[in-house]
């Protein structure tokens, strides 16, 4: 091979042969794969071997940062920096921080969830070496694509294209780098 | 089987019609965007949408040169149009979070041809209501520090204990937090679109905003994650939103305004004129692009059923806000109620009221008019222009006739007034049309997963035809409790 690959990838025609072919890469022993649908298959998860994210964590810790940021600023505000007598109330009248204080717990939460979300999963990356394969612009639209990268410790060009005819895929491609 | 076919179809009515593939659904919605011609009643329905915004270009300049006293709004009536338009808009935006997220979490697959534009319905009417705070304060360039805590050379900050302070925090971070939900839904489709896209341009602007999406298993798995998460911030936002724009109300010790049925009687009036302005828009959408495959009859029904639910609630609410004038044993909430419903000068007002809200809902209770496009159509309408009269009511009934006899007086809207609303009822179509030139009106990849091959074969189907089953024997049976829990 003279061509610096990216790595091979398959193409299937539906949900249910590609979680087939995934389940049979994994059982094949290669780590480094992935598989491209044009919708969120659940059963895919399981059978390429993904480890369940750890973005809810980041987002429950975004939470917390935006309720103690919340509550921290108004009894700043109120009780530190400048109190201020209404109606001979209480300075550190908690209960009507708690409007403002859920807001931004939610607000945080929220960015947390789509930017952690964006940036555990890389993007935004405008190029990707697997946009070179023409037919790759149908995973969004109808077919569905499974991956094998070149960086896999068992990867050797002839057998790992060998094994993936072998799950009857559409067709094989070279993906280049 | 035949038999078996007809209750699948009473117990889980189709959400897609047709004969549609996954690339005939990417094709169908896809090309409203890409390739068709842009229909002739787009470009009339935008103009007319256009010009009317224009009225609010002519509302806000004179405003701002002239300041607030243009508005009809003076004592004791000294809120007005500016939060009875306000109140009115930001919940038409209701709908749109209920939709996307309550109903995700319920698992309510008719959500999903609907969730798009009813998001970008809500962003647009949040947009629409944002305005009135904003401009009511006659200077908004100085709103910066009324509004937002943030360190300045006065040392001033402010005050967190008022509803008012809330209600910013709240609004804010309800639209932040529906953009970027409805930004996030629009990522794997902008991505279909980038690659359906023949001409350069629009490759090059839906690739970037697709942000290079390729779907790949592992982006879905915490796109997934963060889509349902999203879905569990935003149910009790959408709920604190409305209840604390209640709080401007009802803290304060106005008759009339002072009732704790106040944040769920407004709630629920948020999502009955929310779900109103959906029809709205989707009844005419689907007929103009022939989208009723995806919107069909059974979302109409549902979406007329909701009306009914939560009109239902909102009259409890005017039931309620009556009794609790004559509970209190207040006289002035007792001359509040009366001063409301038939002493007061607008006790037409209220009668319009009950008619368009409690009355005219009390049709869908028959299948005719819940099966019938036309009638959801007029009687959104008519709830709109209700739910509208709703706020009037409570806002300027209260108002009029305040403590001190002395001081009651008369309020009628000024022409800056009602340029100023018919502007932002101009401004919106005019987003929505631009919405539906520019971007899919319903989600692609969601409506994917309806079909049946989007089903990976195996447990799923069997599960489904044992639930099947089960209802079958149901059915026959007549007998609830024993077999039928399987």
């Amino acid at each position: 091979m003279e061509k610096q690959l990216y790595g091979l990838m398959a193409e299937f025609d539906t949900a249910t042969e590609l979680v087939d072919a995934a389940r049979s890469t994994r059982d094949a022993g290669y780590k480094r794969t992935d598989a491209f649908s044009p919708f969120p298959i659940h059963e895919i998860d399981e059978a390429l071997g993904i480890k369940r994210s750890i973005l809810p964590v980041l987002v429950f810790f975004g939470g917390i940062t935006g309720l103690l940021s919340g509550v921290s600023l108004q009894v700043f505000v109120h009780y530190i920096d400048y109190p201020l007598n209404i109606g001979g109330r209480p300075y550190l009248s908690w209960l009507s921080f708690v409007p403002p204080s859920f807001e931004l717990t939610i607000l945080l939460a929220g960015f947390t969830a789509v930017f952690g979300m964006l940036f555990l999963n890389g993007l935004p990356r405008p190029y990707h070496p697997v946009f070179n394969v023409p037919r790759f612009s149908l995973a969004t639209r109808e077919k569905f694509f499974l991956l094998i990268e070149a960086a896999d410790e068992k990867y050797n060009y002839d057998e790992t294209k060998a094994f993936l005819d072998s799950l009857k895929p559409q067709e094989v491609f070279d993906v280049e780098e | 089987m035949q038999d078996l076919e007809r209750i699948q179809k009473r117990i889980y009515p189709p959400m897609v019609e047709g004969d549609h593939t996954l690339g005939s659904v990417s094709d169908k919605i896809g090309d409203v965007t890409l390739k068709k011609k842009t229909p002739f009643h787009w470009f009339i329905g935008f103009g007319i949408a256009f010009m009317v915004a224009q009225l609010l270009l002519f509302a806000v300049v004179t405003l701002l040169a002239k300041g607030i006293g243009i508005w009809g709004n003076n004592q004791p009536v000294g809120w007005a149009f500016d939060i009875i338009n306000f109140v009115w808009w930001i919940g038409i935006g209701h709908a749109g979070t209920l939709i996307s997220a309550i109903l995700l979490l319920l698992n309510q697959k008719w959500r999903t041809s609907i969730n798009r534009f009813a998001e970008a319905m809500t962003l647009f009417a949040v947009a629409c209501a944002a305005m009135f705070p904003l401009l009511h304060t006659g200077r908004p360039w100085l709103a910066a520090y009324w509004l937002f805590p943030y360190p300045n050379v006065m040392g001033i900050w402010p005050q967190f204990r008022s509803p008012l302070i809330w209600d910013v925090f709240a609004v804010s971070t309800y639209a932040t937090i529906s953009l970027l939900f409805w930004y996030v839904g629009l990522i794997p489709d902008l991505a279909t679109l980038r690659d359906r896209a023949k001409n350069k341009f629009f490759k090059l602007v839906y690739g970037a905003l697709s942000w290079g999406w390729r779907g790949s298993a592992r982006h879905w798995h915490r796109y997934e994650i963060a889509y349902l998460l999203l879905a569990g911030l935003s149910t009790p936002l959408v709920l604190s939103v409305h209840s604390i724009v209640s709080f401007d109300f009802s803290v304060s010790q106005v008759p009339g305004w002072h009732a704790t049925i106040f944040p769920p009687y407004f709630v629920a009036g948020a999502i009955f004129a929310g779900f109103a302005m959906v029809l709205i828009l989707c009844i005419p959408l689907r007929v103009w692009y022939n989208m009723k495959d995806f919107i069909t009859d059974t979302h109409l029904i549902y979406m007329g059923k909701v009306m009914l639910a939560t009109g239902l609630i909102v009259v409890y609410g005017y039931a309620m806000e009556a009794f609790f004038g004559w509970y209190s044993s207040s006289q002035y909430e007792v001359f509040m109620v009366k001063n409301r419903v038939w002493e007061g000068p607008y006790w037409w007002s209220y009668w319009l009221l009950i008619i368009c809200n409690g009355l005219s809902i009390q049709l869908l209770w028959f299948k005719r008019f819940r099966e019938s496009p036309f009638w959801l159509f007029m009687i959104s309408i008519v709830v709109s222009i209700g739910m509208w009269l709703e706020r009037f009511v409570i806002i300027v009934t209260s108002l009029n006739r305040d403590f001190l006899p002395s001081s009651w007086a008369m309020y009628s809207p000024t022409i800056f007034d009602w340029s100023m609303f018919i502007g932002t009822i101009g401004f919106f179509f005019t987003l929505i049309y631009l919405f539906v030139r520019f971007l899919p009106i319903i989600s692609i990849f969601e409506v994917r997963t309806l079909l049946p091959e989007a089903n990976v074969h195996g447990r799923q189907q069997d599960f489904d035809e044992s639930v099947l089953e089960i209802e079958y024997t149901y059915e026959r049976t007549d007998a609830p409790n024993k077999e039928s829990e399987g």
